[in-house]
């Protein structure tokens, strides 16, 4: 097999043009899935079983299913449900809702990352409820639950290529459908590999000096 | 819809088969590296896999297998492709863990193997590795369940597993839900199932072994 370098060359445009949307849905889902999984720690952390449990239940069915299951499923049926979202909308979604049920768990683990004493305290100096949270639980919560949300970030870039399997045109799709008429897959696949690598080798490496900055402070 | 159960039991036949190779693969590779790193010259090479395994993504790696080796000589059918894929993939995570939990061992325990002269090989398979193993078989049982859920994207590559089976479903009812709700469930209930057995492998290693024994 002969490399095509003049046609690698002409390639990488096309495939950098779809590593933008590849960014936006990594950036869009990461939005998503920080809200949502604030949303259901608040349901998880409910006094009241009849929320708990059930936010529970939701947060295991979709933790056990394949995140390329659930693409589908809302691919396919939110416009069934009369819900018209483009298919890169569609991604952003599923890519929120898959991960913020582990970023749910991220932030209950920070939350209780924080020693009672520290809740205690804030009592004893007759904190408001808000500034507690604002001023001394969030502030420590914070720090653990970083280098954790830094690796879901990057385990979700790694995970954007599913979009293509809906029509999505990021970087995979991109190649793919490159590589379709020109059949170069060796030039093609090796190229995403690449910037793939490009990307996560230094975002891992940036997780890892936050981890040392926590133990330092741990 | 009942014809449709017996595609889905074999669609679950076949996400189990793929799932029980890749990880067979997953746990030899992450031994042969995660012990071999322990070599200094084997250890950039190792560095290298498991840098490119873990920095690119699995569906990228599933179709440079599936399309790229073919073109190098290489002719696989999509499951072995896919099954190579995702053991290569999971075994870069797997070697961490074999590297980690062998690190933990506390130095105390080399140093007595050594006191006792046992070669360095010997003294890794009868002291290290044993104590080692406990540590390792939580996050390889994260791994299992994880790479379960992964083989849904060999169905890519026309692997006929249980996301295949719901894609033909969908083609020929036209109803997601229906196609893929039971697909979801199926799924679903094999992670619990994985779940389930590897808590009770917890629990049988663990068994007459606490902290204090450490």
């Amino acid at each position: 097999m002969r490399v095509d370098y003049e046609y690698a060359l002409r390639v990488l445009p096309v495939l950098l043009r779809g590593a933008v949307t590849t960014f936006q849905a990594t950036i869009g889902g990461m939005a998503l899935a920080l809200v949502l999984g604030l949303v259901f720690v608040v349901l998880l952390r409910s006094k009241n079983v009849l929320i708990s449990y059930p936010t529970r239940a939701v947060l295991e069915f979709v933790r056990g299913t394949p995140l390329l299951i659930q693409l589908f499923f809302l691919f396919y049926v939110l416009p069934e449900w009369g819900i018209r979202l483009e298919a890169l909308g569609t991604g952003i979604f599923a890519l929120g809702l898959h991960y913020s049920t582990y970023i749910a768990e991220v932030y209950r683990a920070g939350i209780e990352s924080v020693p009672r004493g520290q809740w205690e305290a804030s009592t004893a100096l007759s904190f408001s409820k808000l500034d507690t949270w604002r001023r001394i639980v969030l502030p420590q919560a914070v720090i653990t639950v970083l280098p954790m949300l830094g690796n879901y970030l990057v385990a979700m870039f790694k995970e954007t290529p599913l979009l293509a399997t809906i029509t999505v045109i990021e970087m995979l799709g991109a190649g793919l459908s490159a590589a379709a008429s020109s059949y170069r897959y060796f030039e093609v696949f090796t190229l995403i590999g690449l910037i793939f690598l490009a990307m996560s080798l230094p975002a891992g490496a940036l997780v890892r000096k936050f981890e040392a900055i926590n133990k330092r402070y741990a | 819809m009942t014809q449709w159960i017996p595609r889905l039991l074999d669609g679950l036949a076949m996400t189990a088969q793929a799932t029980i190779a890749s990880f067979a693969l997953a746990v030899l590779v992450s031994f042969v590296v995660g012990l071999g790193s322990r070599m200094r010259t084997l250890r950039p090479f190792f560095r290298i896999y498991v840098e490119v395994f873990r920095g690119t993504s699995a569906l990228v790696q599933i179709f440079y297998f599936f399309y790229v080796l073919p073109l190098v000589g290489v002719q696989l059918s999509p499951l072995v492709a896919g099954v190579s894929a995702l053991g290569l993939n999971f075994g870069a995570y797997g070697s961490e863990i074999v590297r980690g939990a062998m690190e933990a061992v506390p130095r105390g325990q080399y140093e007595a193997s050594v006191a006792l002269s046992m070669p360095r090989w010997l003294a890794i398979r009868r002291v290290i590795l044993p104590q080692a193993v406990r540590t390792m078989i939580p996050p390889f049982g994260n791994i299992l369940v994880d790479l379960m859920k992964t083989t849904a994207l060999l169905s890519m590559i026309s692997v006929g597993d249980l996301a295949f089976v719901g894609k033909q479903v969908l083609q020929s009812e036209g109803s997601a839900v229906m196609a893929y709700l039971p697909v979801m469930v199926l799924y679903f209930a094999f992670a619990v199932l994985l779940g389930r057995g590897t808590h009770r492998i917890e629990q049988l290693v663990g068994r007459g072994w606490s902290e204090a024994t450490t």
